[in-house]
């Protein structure tokens, strides 16, 4: 079965405005998506040049970036991937 | 629990941003802007009912990341540049570590118990019954709690079969293992300085982000540009908050200016050496235990709530102060910043003339992003004396008894006690050990799982101290 990759930045400014939480993603997984995930951490994605950074942290979900993103909104949107209603 | 809220980031915005305008040179000029670039005339995002008082909230915020206390402001038209100004020239930050910002308090009503909308007019009535103060009554088919009989006891809560009663509570108060916050006449809350403890609870558990510390980050930014080489003293607890390894932290630190960067576990192991001979010192002094004293809110509890444990709390004096004069015997000259995970350090830190500055982790983070420092992408800076896994396993709970552990005397065996984070439940049995202790060694971490569950940090309390227990060996205790 086709896994959908979550790729977390782990850039400094990611890290501290949220992403040290989103580190505990797999832990707050449905059962429905524990096997259909997989998790990866990678440097800065460069995301957050903006001297807003207004949208950090950023994940990339199947390449495509979320700003802001949080444990219930990757779930989600992991949901949708994985039900065909993306 | 999630930790990261809106609020922890709307806080951690504002350090970046005055971080940011120092270190481009343009702190006076830009400062009285951050509000209004935080909350634009168009935001999207909203906090409160209007960006009017976003602003207003945020630039108190901005008071706070300069090291200014609320009360120091005489005209609300003093602009924050002019602060800024006065922040650059002082000397040390004095005063309270936390204080309320009254127009941000919600005013949330008392702790009560309410019925809610579920309740089933049930004929069994358990609410009723088992009330011991006659409170609730059925009204029109559905429990009602009389406000002015009711104590609060939550029996009814717990015996409804429905889930229908909630308590409501004020997140602050509860947050308080000492009862140090409470409301006043106008609902706002207040701390009471004779009983607060500086441990930052109510900090984190307001909703409202109302409750404030008093940074010293403009005094660290301005000693990393002045004469004075500025040497970071590094809690244990720094493993795991920020991505990469501890010689990466150490590096990107450097790379902000810092001289020198000294692992606190040095000072750690010490003390846990020094505990360990004092312990069986005590011991054969005929004293019944001794507690650990690495913990400033701990000793701060023990103090002003129950005076009588401190004939046994250990006079050794904590990893932060030890470390601090190791520095200045090499280097008298130097600028000495704790980095650490606790808020109650800033308050030790306050009061000890070996400190200049305390920095939490959160405002270590802020320096990075407004450094654009990179902690993952630095090389590894070789740690020039790395510490020993005792030292490095007293942010955890369980990690100082296992320290003072390995260096006590085989005449003395420790039989520890571990007060796993305070509670009003915990403080009660720290005063029974008085008349009756379990054991002879009583270690306390104010916040539960030990410092990495601080006020000031921005990893995981847990997956930090995993990453503590594969570092030392130490197993989970």
């Amino acid at each position: 079965m086709k896994k959908y990759i979550v790729c977390i930045c782990s850039g400094t400014t990611c890290f501290v405005m949220g992403s040290a939480e989103l580190q505990t993603l797999a832990d707050h997984l449905p059962p429905e998506l524990k096997d259909r995930v997989e998790i990866r951490f990678s440097h800065c994605l460069g995301l957050c040049n903006d001297r807003n950074f207004s949208r950090a942290p950023f994940v990339t979900i199947e390449g495509e970036p979320m700003g802001g993103a949080t444990i219930p909104a990757i779930i989600e949107r992991l949901g949708k991937l994985v039900s065909g209603n993306a | 629990m999630l930790f990261e809220n809106d609020a922890t980031r709307i806080r951690r915005e504002v350090l970046v941003r005055i971080a940011r305008a120092y270190l481009e040179g343009n702190l006076i000029r830009e400062i009285d802007r951050i509000p209004l670039e935080m909350r634009p005339r168009n935001a999207e995002t909203v906090s409160r009912c209007c960006v009017y008082k976003d602003r207003a909230v945020i630039r108190y915020r901005c008071l706070a990341a300069l090291g200014v206390g609320f009360d120091e402001e005489k005209d609300e038209l003093t602009p924050l540049s002019a602060f800024a100004q006065q922040a650059l020239d002082r000397k040390k930050v004095e005063g309270p570590v936390l204080s309320v910002l009254e127009i941000a308090c919600h005013a949330c009503v008392k702790a009560h118990h309410k019925v809610t909308d579920a309740c089933q007019g049930c004929i069994a009535r358990p609410c009723v019954v088992n009330c011991p103060k006659k409170a609730v009554s059925v009204v029109d088919g559905v429990s009602r709690i009389d406000p002015k009989a009711c104590v609060n006891c939550g029996k009814c809560q717990k015996v409804c079969p429905f889930n229908a009663i909630v308590k409501i509570p004020v997140p602050c108060e509860q947050a308080c293992p000492v009862g140090a916050i409470a409301k006043d006449a106008q609902n706002r809350s207040v701390i009471d300085f004779d009983k607060c403890i500086s441990c930052g609870r109510c900090m984190r558990a307001c909703p409202f982000g109302a409750v404030l510390e008093r940074s010293e980050l403009l005094d660290v930014l301005k000693a990393l540009r002045g004469p004075r080489p500025v040497v970071a003293i590094l809690a244990p607890a720094v493993v795991g908050q920020f991505p990469g390894s501890l010689e990466q932290i150490v590096a990107g630190m450097k790379r902000l200016g810092f001289a020198g960067v000294v692992e606190v576990a040095h000072g750690a192991d010490l003390v846990a050496r020094a505990e360990a001979a004092e312990f069986t010192h005590r011991m054969r002094g005929g004293a019944t235990f001794m507690t650990s004293s690495c913990c400033p809110a701990y000793v701060q509890a023990a103090k002003r709530h129950v005076p009588g444990l401190m004939a046994h709390v250990s006079d050794t004096p904590t990893p932060m102060h030890v470390s601090a004069e190791e520095v200045r015997k090499q280097n008298p000259e130097a600028f000495v910043t704790f980095v650490g995970p606790c808020v109650a350090k800033r308050f030790e830190g306050r009061n000890d003339p070996m400190i200049d500055a305390v920095l939490t982790f959160e405002e270590l983070g802020a320096l990075f992003i407004a450094g654009q420092v990179d902690v993952a992408a630095c090389p590894e800076e070789p740690l020039e004396r790395p510490a020993s896994a005792e030292g490095r396993g007293f942010a955890i709970q369980g990690g100082v008894t296992k320290a003072v552990q390995a260096y006590a005397s085989p005449e003395t065996p420790l039989k520890p006690v571990s007060i796993n984070g305070l509670t009003r439940t915990t403080l009660l049995q720290l005063k029974a050990f008085l008349t009756s202790c379990p054991g002879n060694f009583v270690e306390v971490m104010v916040c539960e799982g030990g410092c990495v569950a601080g006020a000031g940090v921005v990893g995981q309390a847990q997956a930090s101290a995993q990453k503590i227990r594969l570092l030392t060996g130490c197993g989970s205790s």
